[in-house]
């Protein structure tokens, strides 16, 4: 395969509240082995020779595990491609003379820092809120004392494999941290661990996501289609059926204590 | 230098258990009094903060990624080792005890392995409860493998996510506490330097990655948790971010560093492909439970296609050379036979750098249903990233660096020889000698987190005044905040003509060819000229663009960079004076039949270096290092 010259607009922003606008650069020579983001690094390379700052992104394990890569591409989180990170987009999917237009996620609660870099701290905040099991260090029995049939560990992986990296709600026409949200949820709710607190959580959990500025689920679905693990929109149906059950029971026990 | 292991005396079954009761506890009234740091937020860091707050004392943790979350252990895939013996096939914890010293070649400390044995059957309890999604029989009890050069099926797993999702029933732990207000988050956030005051650690002075704003902040005890400097090469299998420079500047503040040259070169990662290459992607080693690893006997057959090659032109070298371990063989062994074939010029893929990881037989024996069940993500990942189908196509691999053995000097309470100032997981030197096992990192990181360090700081914050909470208005802290102004500023002010970058390059390629899987006199010392120069041309030519008070990359970047170029001589220096071969320390003056030859009566000890100044060599010192429990006996996988 030959390689490639393009043509890069790239969001340049140089802090928090300063506006922004698209830079056009243009980059030659690029190997169709090489992966997206270092084919940023190219970019980066040239602007540093001539003196000029690099573009800031977010990314570190470059393996497509640690979710800090964010950048949409051509309109769409991670490029588009299913299943995969921008890290590990590579540009054998790009022709010779392609124009690309790469932007930081846009959504409320995601603010921009700097070019493509943005903050989902507010994701931490969600599952600071509920999106874990209490057992204190030490409190554990042993494993096997708790059988948890395949298919339901399997289920619950399956929902575990979200990376946190926040394509759902730059797709989601509403910014909403639904698909996010549901499947941390979906992890726990799936194992017998994750009961005794399934009401507690779902309560916790939702108000969180509202309280951190995300939008509601309209069922559009793009996050699914976004998201590059393959969560199943699914988990969205599970959490509002959850959400749900746990709102009445709140209602009812909150009733019976009034009364008390 | 003092070295004091405090390891316990007497049997070793009983040392951790009579150490934990000599220990001195604090009132749980008080624990909130203290304050602790801890700095990083992985498996190790992570597990230890959210523990020392469940315990009640009043926690700060650091990392410089946007979430606790991205911690590096997120990749780890394959799995994590505990002698739970739920396969009844003769595991126990002796066993892993000895499995474990033996496999880093007799250069680890007995009581500090023994102990990680034991503990190992705690956390997967305390990992299962938390909700981690390991896999599971049809029966609902837990899934086990066997895993690097392991012959019992001691390894439990999360598909081929096994870190990430051990990662992140720590950050669900942490975020519990994060929430309930025991611990105060800093992500984004880089410590530049460690304080020391009356003798002992009492703070850190940190960089906000997105102001620019440099403030100290001080406690009780300092616990650095920071990971390994494999990126001292480049390219390896590390996040990009990973870095020595919290452990290399507490070096610089009188931390010995033990065994910096025991890296661990990973035999199964994706061949590099070329010069924009920004790292190396690793293929799990449960890959080579099914996986046959081969080269063509003859060099002309190295540019067929792999199918073209037959059965009795394959050479199966792993297999040929070591029968009982076979392509199951430790990842010294198996990264250096992968070398010798390549340098053989019967290497395959592009500049002859790559071997063979074909999953034919166990396709053709099991159906692809059940290879896929194992590793699908993982030869997903393979061809999103090589654009080749390993269903049809063998998997091309070649090693990499991949893991750092050595780590800041520590003692049985995994404190640092600063006192008040402890180091736990990849970043201390500990438990894994000179070459670790397969699915032993995540034990590591944990045990230290979840079950030592909790212990063994309450011991330590027993003996210190809660009311002595070091004042950042103080000289010491000031100064620290001073120098490491004027360092992000010289870093600015140089204006050269080369990015960060390409030096960063440079030196990984000088760390690779001279200090990498075959190391020798000749090649050290040529290494570390080299690197003097390297250094030397940086602080005069390096260009950091952008400014100090604002979210700058680059001089993130530049900062690591320099703590590489001076650490990195250290490796070479170290490797040089262990005149022996051991694990993935390899010189080529010693060796017998092409194996390692370890010599017992000149180095069985952890080297210890010992800062000394700026334009002054490093001093070595040694704890000795005794076997009375595993014989002392050459390590042999035949």
């Amino acid at each position: 395969m030959s390689d490639l010259d393009l043509k890069l607009h790239v969001w340049r922003q140089a802090k928090r509240d300063t506006k922004g606008n698209f830079v056009t650069y243009e980059v030659k020579k690029v190997s169709t082995h090489a992966s997206f983001l270092e084919m940023l690094d190219i970019l980066n390379a040239q602007l540093d020779a001539k003196g000029e700052e690099p573009v800031a992104f977010d990314h570190d394990c470059r393996e497509g595990i640690c979710g800090s890569c964010s950048m949409m591409i051509n309109g769409r989180p991670h490029g588009g491609r299913k299943g995969t990170t921008t890290c590990q987009l590579h540009m054998r999917f790009y022709k010779n003379g392609d124009e690309i237009w790469i932007e930081p996620w846009r959504a409320s609660a995601f603010p921009v820092l700097k070019d493509l870099c943005v903050d989902r701290g507010a994701f931490d905040k969600i599952i600071a809120a509920g999106g874990f099991i209490t057992a204190n260090s030490g409190s554990a029995s042993d494993a096997n004392d708790v059988l948890v049939p395949k298919e339901q560990a399997d289920r619950a992986m399956d929902a575990a494999a979200c990376i946190g990296c926040g394509a759902c709600v730059a797709a989601c026409p509403n910014g909403s941290a639904s698909l996010f949200t549901a499947a941390k949820m979906s992890q726990l709710h799936h194992l017998p661990q994750g009961q005794p607190e399934r009401a507690r959580r779902s309560l916790a959990m939702v108000t969180a996501m509202d309280a951190a500025g995300f939008g509601n689920c309209s069922n559009h679905y793009e996050c699914e289609a976004a998201c590059p693990k393959n969560i199943s929109r699914d988990v969205i149906a599970e959490m509002n059926r959850d959400y749900a059950k746990a709102s009445f029971a709140h209602r009812e026990n909150r009733a019976k204590s009034d009364g008390a | 230098m003092k070295l004091e292991s405090r390891a316990p005396t007497g049997p070793i079954e009983q040392g951790w258990e009579n150490t934990k009761f000599s220990m001195k506890l604090v009132n749980p009234a008080n624990k909130r009094k203290y304050k602790v740091i801890v700095v990083g937020s992985g498996l190790a860091g992570g597990s230890a903060a959210a523990t020392l707050a469940e315990l009640g004392y009043d926690v700060a943790c650091f990392c410089f990624q946007d979430s606790p979350r991205r911690a590096h252990s997120i990749a780890a895939q394959g799995g994590i080792n505990a002698a739970k013996n739920y396969q009844n096939d003769g595991d126990s914890v002796h066993r892993l005890f000895y499995d474990t010293v033996k496999g880093g070649d007799f250069r680890s400390r007995e009581a500090n392995v023994h102990r990680l044995a034991e503990v190992s059957v705690d956390i997967i309890d305390q990992c299962a409860a938390m909700g981690v999604p390991f896999a599971r029989e049809y029966g609902g009890t837990l899934a086990n493998r066997s895993f690097g050069g392991a012959q019992v099926s001691r390894t439990f797993y999360a598909r081929g996510q096994t870190g990430q999702q051990l990662l992140l029933g720590v950050y669900s732990a942490l975020e519990r506490q994060i929430g309930a207000g025991k611990v105060k988050m800093f992500p984004r956030t880089e410590l530049l330097d460690v304080v020391t005051e009356d003798g002992r650690a009492q703070g850190i002075v940190v960089r906000d990655l997105v102001t620019g704003t440099i403030e100290s902040h001080s406690a009780h005890a300092v616990i650095l948790a920071t990971g390994g400097y494999g990126n001292a090469f480049y390219l390896s299998t590390n996040a990009k971010g990973c870095n020595v420079t919290a452990t290399y500047r507490a070096h610089k503040k009188g931390a010995g560093f033990a065994n910096p040259c025991f890296t661990q070169i990973h035999p199964t990662c994706i061949p590099v492909s070329g010069d924009y290459q920004s790292k190396l992607t690793l293929m799990s080693e449960s890959l080579r439970n099914d996986g046959r690893v081969w080269v063509p006997k003859n060099e002309a057959d190295c540019a067929k296609k792999p199918d073209d090659v037959s059965d009795d032109q394959r050479d199966y070298f792993l297999e040929r050379k070591y029968p009982a371990f076979g392509n199951l063989s430790p990842r010294d062994i198996a990264s250096r036979a992968a070398k010798e074939q390549c340098d053989d010029g019967r290497g395959v893929g592009p500049g002859g750098r790559g071997v063979y990881l074909d999953f034919r037989d166990a396709i053709n024996r099991d159906g692809q249903n059940k290879v896929a069940e194992k590793y699908g993500n993982l030869f997903e990942m393979y061809e999103r990233i090589t654009g080749e189908n390993p269903y049809k196509v063998p998997m091309r691999i070649y090693p990499a660096v991949h893991y750092t053995m050595g780590g800041l000097w520590v003692d049985y309470h995994l404190q640092t020889t600063i006192p008040g100032l402890f180091c736990i997981g990849e970043a201390n030197f500990s438990d894994h000698g000179a070459n670790r096992l397969g699915a032993s990192a995540l034990m590591q990181g944990l045990a230290d987190g979840y079950f030592i360090a909790p212990y063994t700081l309450g011991n330590y914050l027993s003996g210190i005044q809660a009311n002595s909470l070091a004042d950042t208005k103080s000289a010491a802290f000031k100064t620290s905040e001073t120098e490491v102004k004027a360092k992000l500023d010289k870093l600015l002010g140089i204006r050269g003509k080369r990015s960060v970058d390409s030096f960063h390059k440079e030196l990984g390629h000088t760390m690779w060819e001279q200090c990498g899987m075959a190391r020798s006199k000749e090649s050290l010392t040529l290494g570390i000229s080299k690197i003097q120069k390297l250094r030397e041309e940086f602080w005069s030519d390096v260009t950091v663009q952008g400014t100090q008070d604002s979210l700058n990359q680059s001089l993130e970047k530049a900062g690591r960079v320099a703590d590489f170029l001076e650490f990195s001589e250290l490796m070479c220096r170290d490797a040089l004076e262990r005149e022996e071969s051991c694990g993935g320390h390899f010189r080529v003056e010693h060796q017998l039949d092409g194996e390692a030859k370890r010599d017992d009566t000149n180095y069985c000890h952890a080297a210890v270096w010992e800062y000394a100044g700026a334009n002054t060599p490093a001093i070595r010192n040694i704890e000795p290092l005794t076997f009375d429990n595993v014989k002392l006996a050459t390590r042999s996988y035949k």
